[in-house]
């Protein structure tokens, strides 16, 4: 049965040699494109609309967007759902996968159940603590962490069985990713945790918020070392800062955050602090476009999410490229929304 | 406790030396046990291991013992249970993302496996998620076991 106002489904793209995936992120990474992806914010809401609507204000800016699982460990509307209800439409979503909340039987489950919605990409993470959320109450469950969880997708993708051994018909067709956070302890260290990563089978890396631009060269020149550059893409994360309190409470409550003095200096002596905080932004992404190694950048912009598209345009990193969207190529496409 | 936890990561070099030694003695054991029946010897075996890996690591019985592979820095004190390395969240001076006041049990663990012989080479395996079913079990039993195993 098929009712007249029905969403277009997302069709699935051909998969291209050497691509494991049909989704167009992993094509824009293949074929040498500096991508752009955001992230999501899943609303305290039943309602799609709402997912639509955040989803509509990246539209033509970003490559892939990725729906949060339970980000700090606060209860949103599931990354599932998100993806799934984003996929309908023809979005490129990133699924986000943390090990906080279901053990390896949910998961698996959760990865099979994505790919038959047409979610083409998957971010194993391991999640923060309960601690750092709405429900400190709750059971952690960590049943696995995120090299494994890498592992368990990387096996059902490629070898086409569950953990236990058991076969699966349809293998998910995904691209692989982890997370990575340079300027957390121990520094000397993160690269090697990168490359166990990409050994248990993460394709692309999204980092959390670089500011330190050193810090940053230093960890990519370890990581260029371990001969890993051929076989990952790296998106740096970056992020406006709302105000130099915004940011000193960012750093101190979210965890694995590092915002560096000079960083919160220069936005204290801003008058327009909000302004400062894109300035900062779109000069970091400009900076980090140029390091070897880097196949893009990732935006963060918690609740501010509106400004993505004027930083991706600022920065000028698309290069005249205008990613896909729903609309792009009706006749008559929508207007743009940022100037 | 925590204070002889972290006592044990500084020694990570002689309890290493000293447990590759009571391996050997272990796996010469294999015939005994055998004769005895593992089953028999598991909870005895499993009570002394709590008590001995307990005071030195705060060891919780995971029953799938990777001390050597990380520096004698349990993995299973980790707030998360990391079998591969520390989260994204470890503080600006190496502290838990969890529980602020404890050291990372991962910063820990480097430290400790720089004092193992090859030591830093094990950390760089991808260890499997553990098994639940063999939680309070006897990981010596098990090694021997495994290891003398046709």
């Amino acid at each position: 049965m098929k009712f007249e106002d029905e969403p277009v489904p997302g069709y699935p793209l051909p998969i291209l040699p050497g691509h494991t995936s049909p989704g167009r992120f992993e094509r824009v990474l293949r074929a040498g494109g500096f991508a752009v992806t955001t992230e999501l914010a899943p609303p305290d809401s039943a309602d799609p609309g709402e997912v639509y609507q955040r989803a509509r204000v990246f539209d033509g800016y970003v490559d892939a967007i990725n729906a949060t699982d339970g980000s700090g460990a606060n209860c949103h509307m599931s990354s599932l759902a998100v993806c799934a209800l984003l996929t309908r439409v023809g979005y490129a979503p990133i699924m986000q996968i943390s090990c906080r909340d279901r053990n390896r039987i949910a998961i698996q489950g959760d990865i099979l159940g994505a790919a038959a919605m047409g979610v083409c990409n998957l971010l194993c993470l391991t999640g923060d603590g309960v601690q750092a959320g709405d429900h400190p109450e709750a059971k952690p469950v960590f049943d696995l962490d995120s090299v494994s969880l890498l592992s368990i997708a990387r096996v059902l993708r490629d070898d086409h069985h569950f953990e236990s051994g058991r076969r699966i018909s349809c293998a998910p067709r995904v691209f692989l990713g982890a997370a990575e956070n340079p300027s957390s302890p121990p520094l000397a260290w993160r690269a090697q945790r990168l490359a166990k990563k990409v050994a248990a089978g993460a394709q692309f890396i999204q980092t959390q918020y670089c500011y330190d631009l050193p810090l940053l060269r230093g960890f990519l020149q370890q990581v260029e070392a371990l001969g890993l550059f051929d076989k990952v893409f790296i998106l740096v994360g970056v992020g406006p800062l709302r105000s130099a309190k915004a940011a000193d409470w960012m750093r101190r409550h979210v965890p694995g955050m590092d915002v560096p003095d000079a960083v919160i200096e220069r936005l204290k002596g801003a008058q327009d602090q909000a302004r400062e905080g894109r300035n900062i932004c779109v000069e970091l992404i400009q900076s980090i476009r140029e390091i070897r190694g880097v196949s893009g950048v990732h935006i963060m912009a918690y609740r501010q999410e509106e400004s993505v598209a004027e930083i991706v345009d600022r920065s000028g990193i698309l290069q005249g490229r205008m990613p896909w969207y729903p609309q792009r190529d009706a006749p008559y496409p929508s207007q743009r929304t940022a100037s | 406790m925590y204070a002889v936890r972290l006592w044990s990561v500084r020694h990570a070099r002689g309890l290493n030396a000293f447990y590759r030694r009571f391996e050997a003695t272990l796996l010469s054991l294999n015939g005994v046990f055998r004769a005895l029946g593992y089953e028999r010897l598991e909870r005895p075996t499993a009570a002394v291991e709590r008590v001995v890996k307990g005071l030195l690591f705060d060891c919780r019985m995971c029953g799938q013992c990777v001390l050597s592979s990380t520096g004698m820095s349990c993995p299973m004190n980790c707030p998360k249970t990391l079998r591969n390395g520390p989260c994204g969240g470890v503080r600006a001076d190496g502290n838990c993302e969890v529980e602020p006041q404890m050291r990372c049990v991962w910063v820990e663990a480097y430290r400790g496996s720089e004092r193992i012989p090859g030591g830093t080479a094990a950390m760089r395996e991808v260890q499997f998620s553990v098994d639940h079913r063999r939680e309070g079990r006897s990981s010596w039993l098990r090694l021997v076991r495994e290891k003398s195993a046709p």
